[in-house]
């Protein structure tokens, strides 16, 4: 079974967002009042092959452990997909 | 005898030559580890130099770390080689689990070249054996990411173990604790931000950098003796 996987890399709460910080303040400048809470983050995409959606889930979840994220400073959250061909 | 220092090279380091002519300058000599080796050979330290390993792609060192010679870098720290991480070189430890915490955006969000005043904290470490604590060395920096942070329990024990080695007289970058160095447990392992190759002659506006880098080869000397 072949999967669509979609892995959203953000930093941990309380890890300063400096981007997130300055697109924040340049919103008012720009005419976009009232928006806040920006936050930036990375999205990873990928198809894996996997027997089973738990099977897909494990292996993306160490692959996040391992590579994608830098679990000092950073969090993942992750969407599986089953690909119907 | 002269000691002799590795320098990794990985395809985007960019400060391996100044770090080899560095060494020299204080006395040592060098030569480059290929990324690709899968020993450090007969080396009597190692530095992680600087640039921007791998393109940065990912996260800086995210990719740099699974290299081959990544693994004889991690053995020879192990058996108590001295080993220093300068710049992205610090960034490529804390990813390989060599050194606690990691290194984030600089607050202000700009990249930063400039020399600051850095002040020596500790000598119980393989890059500021010869230095003096309290010493104030005038050093360059050369980063976006070098806002050193890393959880409130790692910086309990950082500061507790006296393993800050540097910190910023005025902090550039945000790092927390104005930390621009550190070292792990066994003091043999250092990451720094600064680059102090790059003041290892009056030429280039300070020598400050020598006694790090003759501290290296103070400690290279040191630990060879003591594994025979």
């Amino acid at each position: 079974m072949r999967f669509a996987v979609v892995v959203e890399v953000q930093l941990r709460e309380g890890v300063a967002d400096p981007q997130g910080a300055t697109i924040e303040r340049s919103l008012p400048h720009l005419g976009f009042d009232g928006v806040s809470g920006v936050r930036v983050g990375k999205s990873i995409r990928f198809t894996i092959d996997a027997d089973d959606e738990a099977g897909a889930r494990r292996e993306v979840e160490q692959l996040c452990a391992r590579f994608l994220a830098n679990p000092v400073i950073e969090d993942t959250e992750v969407r599986v997909e089953e690909l119907v061909s | 005898m002269t000691r002799t220092v590795g320098v990794v090279l990985f395809p985007g380091s960019n400060c391996e030559l100044d770090v080899m002519e560095g060494i020299r300058e204080a006395g040592g000599d060098a030569r480059t580890l290929w990324h690709g080796d899968r020993s450090v050979g007969d080396v009597d330290a190692v530095v992680v130099p600087g640039g921007f390993a791998h393109g940065d792609y990912l996260r800086p060192g995210a990719i740099a770390r699974f290299s081959p010679i990544m693994s004889a870098v991690e053995k020879f720290a192990g058996d108590g080689g001295p080993v220093v991480g300068i710049c992205n070189g610090f960034q490529v430890l804390t990813e390989a689990g060599l050194l606690p915490g990691a290194l984030q955006k600089n607050r202000g969000l700009k990249f930063l070249c400039t020399s600051v005043d850095l002040r020596v904290e500790t000598t119980a470490s393989v890059l500021t054996s010869n230095a003096e604590v309290g010493a104030i060395l005038r050093i360059p920096i050369n980063h976006f990411e070098g806002n050193y942070t890393c959880s409130a329990r790692t910086l309990a024990e950082l500061q507790a173990d006296d393993r800050i080695v540097l910190r910023y007289v005025d902090n550039p970058n945000g790092a927390v604790d104005d930390i621009a160095g550190i070292c792990n447990e066994g003091r043999n392992v250092v990451g720094l931000m600064p680059h102090p190759e790059r003041a290892s002659s009056p030429l280039l506006g300070s020598d400050d950098g020598l006694v790090l880098l003759r501290s290296l080869l103070s400690s290279a000397a040191a630990s060879l003796n003591s594994s025979g």
